[in-house]
């Protein structure tokens, strides 16, 4: 997903001369095509998150499409206020990207690990979230969040994450990703749970023959409210998956709105990560299976 | 010195009048910094109009001092007296730290440490756009606690912001006790240079040397002008007395307070 990201941000910063991209110390290379493209639109801020925030938020009133990057804990939770004050507050077009969310740094401990960034991000107003879910949907989603002019926070995975859309499309914002259709059993994949989910899919076809319909959320705020709608009167059971904590995350934004709506919330299973921090969870992979958001656990979830 | 006088004890006066009528605190927070305030609204900074992109730009960092930029915004005649006079009233957009919703003001201030990191932000889009613009922002000597502040200084050198110039409302308090005792902030001025900036240090009540620091060009670096100021500055009762930052003069006060301000 990173890669992805460079490429687009790289692109679309060719005819855009509003974006500048802000970056805390981190992508080595990564953006060497942006810098030799528009060195005059990349700043290195540092190992300064909250700075790098503001400096944003400042360049937004005068007029600029900035985007900040780094590891999701640093750059949601350790410059929350400057998100919500300098950002959310005033309105402006500042894209935050985290990188490697969830448990793709599984292995560096839990100060890499980012399983409340929907959580605390979601309670700030006029925030935009997206939760990309391959490659395709990186490129779509942030180039929906740029044209929007808005707050926007986008939550990508690592690198190497299977690619399920065949090809590109234009993303709205506030709308699921459709990936295949089925009956009774819906998964809500959100962001990189995408391939895992897929895997789930397909073996439930291939084991139970299950006719299981898939979409990826793409959007945790604002919620597809007509799609979720519809959804909880054709389905038997909707599963939301995410590599993200219960608390505050996409299921509990889904559950909220079900509540709110008086929607059949017993049709509602979550599956997500139990509150503590881990460690010693070695690979992202085994991080899953322990975690039970493997794809034989999402399994196990859809055939009680 | 003497144009001066008259619209500082009338803004000194109004600041003092809208606070007590508003029951808001931070009366001598704003006493300290307004002359400096005043001064850049009413007779340095070149606003057209408050959308122009080449406008100057300036941040209250140390938003708690609301009341002096509205004051002398109101001199400006950026603001109307109606306005100006519903501070801290319900549904008025003149609250008690500077909202972004209030036309003029470029960015929320009332949560220390924020102000200077979007100031940097917007010298360095300024630049970029080759705006030769003015880009100040005025913090507090208690605000220079916050973490952020030292962040956006070093980058802000790091990339040479020569149109941005931070000035220190240093009074020698913040909030519970004397800034230079609860933190280490002394030497403030080397501080600063240390970081890469060019320092000048001046009594902030004086109008001239304000002008000459503001004036002196820093070339290839940012600038930081080291403001001496009295807390509650201008009221005899006032001066250096803490219990202003909370306080509100009661009859007999304001009394002694319109004779000081010849109001
Ligand atoms: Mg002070």
């Amino acid at each position: 997903m990173r890669n992805a990201f460079a490429k687009e941000v790289t692109e679309l910063a060719k005819d855009n001369t509003k974006i500048v991209l802000l970056a805390g110390d981190i992508g080595n290379r990564l953006f060497d095509r942006f810098k030799e493209q528009s060195p005059q639109r990349f700043y290195n801020c540092g190992i300064a998150e909250a700075a790098m925030t503001g400096i944003a938020a400042g360049m937004a009133t005068a007029g600029y499409t900035p985007i900040t990057y780094t590891i999701t804990p640093f750059n949601t939770l350790r410059c929350l206020e400057q998100i919500k004050l300098d950002i959310c507050y005033p309105n402006l077009p500042v894209t935050i990207v985290g990188t490697g969310a969830g448990l793709s740094y599984a292995g560096l401990g839990a100060t890499h690990h980012s399983l409340d960034d929907i959580g605390v991000m979601r309670t700030l107003p006029n925030l935009q979230i997206l939760v990309p879910g391959d490659a395709i949907e990186v490129s779509a989603c942030l180039r929906a969040a740029v044209e929007s002019g808005r707050p926007t926070y986008i939550r990508l995975g690592k690198k190497g994450e299977p690619i399920i859309h065949d090809k590109d499309f234009t993303y709205k914002i506030g709308r699921v990703i459709p990936i295949k259709s089925g009956a009774r059993h819906l998964i809500i994949s959100v962001g990189n749970m995408l391939g895992e989910s897929m895997v789930a899919v397909e073996k439930a076809k291939d084991k139970y023959g299950l006719d299981t319909e898939i979409v990826s959320m793409g959007s945790v705020y604002p919620l597809d409210k007509k799609f979720l709608k519809n959804a909880f009167n054709k389905f038997e059971r909707i599963l939301i998956v995410e590599e993200h904590g219960f608390v505050g995350g996409a299921g509990s934004a889904v559950l909220e709105y079900a509540y709110e709506e008086k929607l059949d919330t017993k049709k509602l299973t979550s599956i997500a990560c139990a509150k503590s921090f881990l460690s010693g969870v070695g690979s992202q992979e085994n991080a899953r299976r322990k975690l039970g958001l493997d794809s034989d656990s999402i399994l196990a979830k859809l055939t009680i | 010195m003497s144009d001066f006088k008259t619209a500082r004890d009338f803004g000194r006066f109004k600041i003092i009048e809208i606070t007590r009528a508003a029951k808001a605190a931070h009366l001598a927070s704003a006493l300290s910094c307004y002359d400096m305030i005043y001064y850049l609204y009413n007779h340095y900074m070149k606003i057209n109009a408050i959308d122009d992109p080449k406008r100057d730009r300036f941040i209250l960092s140390k938003g708690h001092a609301a009341a002096a930029l509205y004051v002398s915004m109101y001199q400006a005649s950026l603001l109307s007296a109606e306005e100006l006079n519903s501070f801290g009233s319900i549904g008025s957009i003149l609250e008690e730290h500077p909202s972004p919703k209030l036309n003029g003001i470029e960015t929320a201030s009332g949560s220390l440490g924020h102000g200077l990191a979007v100031a940097v932000g917007m010298a360095l889009a300024n630049k970029n756009k080759n705006i030769k613009n003015n880009n100040i922002v005025l913090m507090g000597d208690g605000e220079q606690n916050e973490g952020s502040v030292w962040e956006a200084a070093l980058f802000a050198s790091a990339n040479s912001l020569d149109n941005l110039t931070g000035i220190i409302d240093y009074n020698k308090w913040q909030a519970t006790d004397r800034s230079n005792e609860v933190l280490a902030l002394n030497p403030l001025s080397s501080k600063w240079e240390s970081f890469g900036w060019q320092s000048l240090e001046i009594n902030g009540h004086d109008l001239n040397a304000f002008r000459d620091a503001l004036n002196f060009k820093a070339t290839g670096k940012p600038k930081i002008i080291v403001s001496h100021t009295i807390k509650g500055k201008g009221i005899s009762f006032m001066e250096d007395d803490n219990n202003w930052h909370y306080r509100l003069p009661n009859e007999e006060e304001m009394l002694v307070i319109a004779r000081e301000l010849n109001q």
